[in-house]
């Protein structure tokens, strides 16, 4: 994994599993990979990655079966939507928005190029 | 697990080394050691293993005093040193000759490493490379399972993919009951891994902290406008990076080269920083 310098590791670790379950990869109600075993696979110090996992555990994305390890909750995939929606809007567009002034780039254009890309993407799934 | 009261050391004619170093290394966790070239990094380590003897003070490994060399707690420390020699015999002849010593080797993990390593029992030691010679060395040290393990620069020598192995490898490597110390210069290859920061300059411990505990109170990155007076210790690279008082911002990851940097420059208002808690509006 390569991580970027602005935010924890512990949290790079959250987002890596936010992308997995919203990819389906780890699809409601089955068993993620242990501790360890996200330790070795993002080679970082375990004490870190369960840091990930108890703040998952607060987030109520991810549960723990005692003896036999962690789970995507039932509506993990609702909830992960939730968290990750509300990090774009309140996170990531502003930036866009900034860039867009700063550059001059009107709504329409943007509207046109959101179009162009739904499209390609329509064509290519074809 | 690891235990240091006010030690003092020098070798023989030449100035003091460590100078009142008192330290604490408890299991479960991964400690970086750093340091400037000659700061007692490397002595430090040699005392903890009992290679060397303090000048004054004690260092205890597992409630033994280390310079007795007493076998209850040899057998439980393994230090992987960054200059070694290996005898020009073939891998699995130096297990067999070696292994006997610890008591908690594992003759399946080593095997398994070398094979990870992409050696082969039956190699000369002698027809490796210094970096082959390196992994046998790593293998057989996390083979060993001892509860104190020390590293001296262990990615020095290794080839790129190797370093991202050797990684992988420590963090399966580290349980409740290990307590690993790595000395390195180089932050990058072990930035991920290590959870708790030492820092030795001019023969003492400026700096012994959790990585959690800092990334609390101080913040890494480029500072915005507004941010100025909370400015601890700034770069000039590109972009300007800075070191500053964490206040209520959200928590960075740490950047370790730039902390080792401030912690050189500015000291007193590091460990002001750490010392002081932050009394502001938490989200």
């Amino acid at each position: 994994m390569d991580f970027d310098n602005s935010k924890p590791i512990y949290l790079q670790i959250v987002d890596f599993f936010y992308e997995s379950i919203l990819a389906r990869r780890w699809p409601e109600g089955e068993r993620i990979p242990s501790v360890r075993e996200v330790a070795m696979m993002v080679e970082v110090n375990p004490n870190t990655a369960i840091r990930a996992f108890n703040y998952l555990q607060d987030e109520g994305v991810i549960y723990n079966k005692r003896g036999i390890g962690y789970f995507v909750s039932e509506n993990g995939y609702k909830k992960v939507l939730d968290i990750k929606r509300k990090e774009f809007i309140e996170l990531t567009l502003p930036d866009v928005f900034k860039k867009m002034i700063l550059l001059d780039v009107k709504l329409e254009e943007m509207s046109n190029s959101y179009n162009q890309y739904v499209n390609d993407i329509d064509h290519e799934n074809k | 697990m690891v235990e240091i009261n006010n030690l003092q050391f020098h070798y023989p004619k030449s100035r003091t080394i460590l100078d009142n170093v008192s330290l604490d290394f408890t299991p479960g966790n991964i400690y970086g050691l750093f340091g400037k070239n000659g700061e007692g990094k490397s002595t430090l380590m040699k005392i903890i293993a009992g290679l060397l003897f303090p000048t004054a003070g004690n260092c205890y490994v597992l409630n033994e005093i280390t310079s007795k060399r007493k076998v209850k707690s040899l057998k439980d420390i393994f230090i992987v040193s960054e200059d070694f020699e290996l005898p020009s015999i073939k891998i699995s002849t130096y297990e067999k000759i070696n292994a006997p010593f610890y008591p908690k080797f594992s003759k399946n993990q080593f095997y398994d490493l070398i094979k990870e390593f992409k050696l082969s029992p039956d190699q000369k030691i002698s027809t490796l490379s210094f970096g082959q010679k390196k992994k046998v060395f790593i293998a057989f040290g996390i083979a060993t399972n001892t509860k104190l393990l020390l590293m001296d620069e262990p990615t020095n020598g290794l080839d790129i993919p190797s370093k991202s192995q050797f990684r992988k490898i420590m963090a399966s490597a580290v349980d409740q009951g290990k307590c690993i110390i790595i000395s390195t210069h180089q932050v990058r290859d072990l930035h991920s891994l290590i959870n708790h920061v030492i820092i030795l300059d001019q023969s003492k411990v400026v700096i012994d902290k959790p990585l959690s505990f800092i990334s609390e109170h101080l913040w890494f990155g480029k500072p915005k406008h507004h941010d100025q007076d909370a400015v601890i210790y700034s770069e000039m690279t590109f972009g300007g990076k800075a070191v500053l008082y964490k206040q209520d911002k959200d928590e960075t990851d740490i950047d370790l080269e730039l902390l080792f940097n401030a912690v050189l420059s500015e000291p007193e208002q590091i460990n002001n920083a750490l010392n002081t808690a932050y009394h502001g509006a938490r989200i």
